[in-house]
């Protein structure tokens, strides 16, 4: 019988490992040769940025198969959280910058616990309505908190002002790489197998003796924690943040790129979120009028594609650079002297 | 075939059983939905190595006896000794950990993962890798992996499924899909099965061949098996012990010989068609 090759894992591994590195290289010579300007090089960090919030909300809903309507307030927490400690931490630079992404995710995952618990014990769609209270309640605390408590350190309306610009292309690419990995590893992996069982079928999986409680509470926190990084990359992008910033329409725009893209496939997250991060810079060069309908615009395709292809415009299909070569190679009908050699080795 | 020996509760076990605890003892079981009672009075010992039957009209109640045992709802009334311990206050998850695996009647697979994916769910609980360690793939994680991809498609052999590995198990004909339920049960490693309407569905050569891999599967795993079914060749071939369950109701209890003969379970099912 044919025996189907199958690229060996650590080839695997070393492929994507080289073109993960190509692909930084490519990005690093374009800037520093001075082929992206400053403004491509700006919405390239927002498209960054976008892509880890679409991947993290991709896990809530797409892997969980939950509606949170409130993705943009675990990005707020995670923003202001990095902004206030890089302007007051004694030391500057990098070690201050990493240190900063990661107590924004921290922070963020804390109140993805502390939301997520009541929230995902209880069956049905409650998810949705307490993380849509939950993403206006932080927007108005952020406003309102330097008046009411007389604390100055959120800037309230204002905004939050003078937050030490870190952000680079290669912080960026890395939170990305390091984002991506750790949600298609834990995917990958009996904890990830959990999280789509409750997606696809709740009571089978109670019965199965899967812990759903907790295999909620686990997707939806690293949900949050990635929301807070990306939220932390923003503040130290932008210098200045405005509760504004993380409205219910944010949070809204990144469940367009997640669905857009087709939930459960996190090409589809990070593809959707670079088109739909750049889409609006476009329409503004031609002109601010069609940049002002981009939510009309939003919400026709939405419709659209619920229609005519409502698992998303990539369903769950993954991209595999490795699969592709397998594929090639199969088809080519190169695999019968390399399967052989690995008979006579057995 | 073996005898029923009366256990001092009054419930009846399998003859070679009967010197060690039942796997499961029901105890004056009783549901209400609202104002109808759905279950009542239910009572019944199954034995650790015993194929037990669960037989009645629809509507009887018989998956809601299944429900009960698994905790997916709560009991208004009774108690249910799984292994000699009371199984009060556990849930779902809790029943699976003590020894219960189940399928469904109306069948619930994880439809958009594969046959392969479904199994290794089952066997979730049989793997230990940390979070960190999967993320990090530590040599724990392939290991672990490696062993329970074996285990699963051991465990898909047992009906000739190793080959389906990689289908989408809703893509499946209803029968296998059937199979792999019973298979990811199997996997959460339980020592009693239940198992809802496993035929149904079937053609009588699947049924024969199903009937056979029941009986297998209580042979090589040692456990017990309680199941509903409406195919009567397939219950009484293979049941040791049936229940009879009538409006939530037990009417008769016994061997296949002794249901067979009992007037109140022909009349259940044959006699006394009322109009309206
Ligand atoms: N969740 C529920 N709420 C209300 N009534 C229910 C519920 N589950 C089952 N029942 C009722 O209990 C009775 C027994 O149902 P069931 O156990 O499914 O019967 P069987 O499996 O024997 O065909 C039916 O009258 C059904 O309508
Ligand atoms: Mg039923």
């Amino acid at each position: 019988m044919r025996q189907r090759f199958e690229i060996p894992m650590p080839v695997r591994y070393l492929v994507n490992g080289v073109l993960i590195v190509l692909l930084f290289l490519l990005g690093q010579f374009m800037i520093s040769a001075g082929i992206l300007s400053s403004y491509f090089q700006k919405i390239l960090l927002q498209v960054g940025v976008y892509i880890i919030a679409a991947v993290s909300l991709n896990m809530a809903t797409g892997y969980l198969g939950q509606l949170p309507l409130g993705h943009a307030g675990f990005m707020a927490v995670g923003g202001y959280t990095a902004g206030i400690f890089l302007k007051n931490f004694p030391i500057k630079g990098l070690p201050a910058f990493i240190l900063a992404i990661i107590l924004a995710g921290i922070v963020a995952g804390i109140f993805g616990i502390l939301i997520g618990i009541p929230a995902l014990r209880l069956k049905g769609d409650y998810l949705a309505i307490i993380t849509l209270g939950f993403g206006e309640i932080i927007r108005v605390i952020l406003l309102n908190i330097d008046t009411v408590l007389g604390f100055k350190f959120t800037g309230g309306a204002a905004g939050l002002m003078g937050i030490p610009k870190y952000t680079s292309f290669p912080a960026v690419y890395i939170c990305v790489v390091i984002t991506c990995l750790f949600i298609h590893t834990m995917m990958k992996s009996r904890h990830g197998r959990a999280i789509l069982a409750i997606r696809e079928n709740e009571i089978a999986a109670e019965s199965c003796g899967v812990n759903t409680t907790y295999y909620k509470t686990m997707a939806f926190t690293a949900s949050a924690f990635f929301a807070g990084v990306a939220g932390a990359l923003f503040a130290s992008y932008l210098g200045l943040l405005v509760p504004g910033d993380f409205g219910f329409m944010k949070s809204i725009e990144i469940l367009v790129m997640v669905v857009l893209g087709g939930m459960g496939s996190m090409l589809g997250s990070v593809l959707a979120a670079a088109v739909l991060t750049i889409v609006p810079f476009a329409l503004q060069s031609i002109s601010q009028t069609v940049a002002d309908y981009r939510m009309v615009i939003y919400s026709v395709l939405l419709i659209v594609v619920m229609i005519f292809k409502p698992s998303g415009l990539l369903g769950t299909y993954d991209f595999s650079l490795t699969r592709i070569i397998e594929g090639l190679i199969n088809r080519a009908g190169i695999h019968d002297g390399v399967a052989r050699k690995g008979e006579q080795s057995k | 075939m073996s005898k029923l020996i009366p256990m001092p509760t009054n419930n009846l076990l399998t003859e070679r059983d009967v010197d060690k605890p039942p796997i499961l003892e029901a105890r004056h079981l009783g549901i209400d939905f609202g104002g109808l009672t759905a279950v009542d009075d239910f009572n019944i010992a199954i034995g650790r190595t015993e194929i037990a039957g669960l037989i009645g009209p629809n509507g009887a109640g018989k998956t809601t006896v299944f429900n009960l045992l698994t905790k997916v709802y709560h009991p208004t009334r009774g108690t249910i000794l799984l292994d000699a311990k009371d199984t009060a206050g556990m849930n779902t998850i809790q029943i699976n950990h003590a020894g219960i695996a189940r399928t469904f009647q109306n069948i619930r697979l994880f439809k958009n993962l594969t046959v392969l994916e479904n199994v290794l769910i089952g066997l979730h609980n049989s793997m230990s890798c940390s979070l960190s360690e999967s993320i990090l793939r530590l040599p724990r994680y392939w290991k672990q992996e490696k062993e329970a991809k074996e285990r699963a498609l051991e465990l898909l052999s047992i009906f000739q499924m190793q080959d389906l590995a990689k289908y989408e198990a809703g893509a499946l004909p209803y029968g296998a899909q059937r199979r792999l339920e019973i298979v990811r049960a199997l996997g959460t490693n339980p020592k009693l099965l239940l198992l809802d309407e496993p035929a149904a569905g079937m053609n009588p050569s699947e049924t024969a061949g199903l009937m056979e891999n029941i009986r297998k599967i209580r042979d090589s795993f040692h456990i017990a098996i309680m199941l509903i079914e409406h195919d009567m060749n397939l219950v009484m071939g293979i049941c040791e012990g049936i229940a009879v369950l009538n409006y939530g109701k037990i009417i008769a209890k016994g061997t296949p010989e002794e249901i067979q003969a009992n007037p109140a379970v022909i009349e259940a099912y044959l006699g006394k068609k009322k109009e309206g």
